[in-house]
C-alpha cells in the first residue's frame, strides 16, 4: 500500500514519491524537492538536523492533502520529508502532485509547501561552522504578529 | 497523569523527550508554569500545543491520560 503523507529517516527517492501521483486521469506532474542550502543570508550551514512529532507531522501532512483536495478536486498529492541529519543538498522534502492539467498542480504544490511551513510539526537545526539554533517560523509570505500561526491558520 | 512531549529547544532546556505531570483537571496553561517552573523550559509563549496530536489551546482542559505536545514554531520543508 502506498503510504502518501510519511516522515522518514532514510533517503528520499524523487521517484517514489513521484509514482504514487502518476495515473492515467493527469496531464501534469509537479514536483517540488526542498534541499539544504549552504549559506543563508551570508551564514555558512555544515549540516543539518531535522526532529519531528512524528505521527502527529504525518497526520498534518495527510491533512494539507485533503485540504488540497478540496480546493483542487482533481489533484492527487504525496508529500514526503525526511528527518535526522541533513547535508548540504540532501533532499528534505518531494512534494508531487498530479492533476489533469498543468496550472493547478503548479497552484496545489506551492499550498503543500506554504502549509508544511505553517502546521507540520517538523524542527530544523542549523548547525553552522561558529554555532547552532533550531529554526523558527520560515514563513516568507505571511508574518504572524502574535508570533505564532493564528487558529484559523492551524485548521485550515 | 498527563504525558508531557518535548521537542527540539524544549528538549534540549528540559534535558529529557517527555514528563508526567499530575495536570488531569487542569487547563493546559498550568502544565506550561510546571515546565517553566520546574524544568527550565522558558521560551513557551511562542509555542502551540496539540492534545492527542491535534491543535487546541492552552485553556484545553486535561484528562487523565492525554498527551500533551508543546510545538515550537516550526521549520520543516
Amino acid at each position: 500500500m502506498n503510504n502518501y503523507f510519511r516522515i522518514t529517516d532514510e533517503f528520499i527517492s524523487v521517484e517514489d514519491v513521484v509514482n504514487m501521483v502518476v495515473r492515467p486521469e493527469s496531464g501534469a506532474v509537479n514536483t517540488f524537492i526542498g534541499t539544504v542550502r549552504e549559506f543563508t543570508k551570508g551564514k555558512r550551514t555544515l549540516y543539518l538536523h531535522y526532529d519531528a512529532y512524528v505521527p502527529m507531522a504525518e497526520k498534518k501532512l495527510a491533512q494539507i492533502g485533503d485540504e488540497i483536495q478540496t480546493k483542487w478536486p482533481d489533484a492527487r498529492v504525496a508529500i514526503t520529508h525526511r528527518i535526522g541529519e541533513l547535508h548540504i543538498s540532501d533532499i528534505a522534502v518531494v512534494i508531487a502532485v498530479s492533476t489533469p492539467h498543468r496550472a493547478d498542480s503548479y497552484d496545489a504544490s506551492r499550498y503543500a509547501i506554504e502549509r508544511i511551513k505553517e502546521i507540520v510539526p517538523i524542527w530544523k537545526k542549523e548547525h553552522w561552522e561558529d554555532g547552532e539554533s533550531w529554526i523558527g517560523d520560515q514563513l516568507e509570505t505571511k508574518a504572524y504578529p502574535t508570533g505564532k500561526p493564528e487558529e484559523e491558520d492551524l485548521y485550515g | 497523569m498527563v504525558k508531557v512531549l518535548l521537542f527540539a529547544q524544549f528538549q534540549e532546556a528540559a534535558g529529557r523527550e517527555s514528563v508526567e505531570i499530575d495536570a488531569a483537571g487542569h487547563p493546559i496553561s498550568h502544565v506550561k508554569s510546571v515546565l517553566k517552573e520546574n524544568y527550565g523550559i522558558l521560551e513557551l509563549d511562542d509555542a502551540n500545543v496539540a492534545v492527542n496530536e491535534e491543535y487546541t489551546n492552552m485553556s484545553t482542559e486535561l484528562k487523565d491520560g492525554d498527551t500533551v505536545a508543546f510545538i515550537p514554531p516550526v521549520s520543516g520543508g
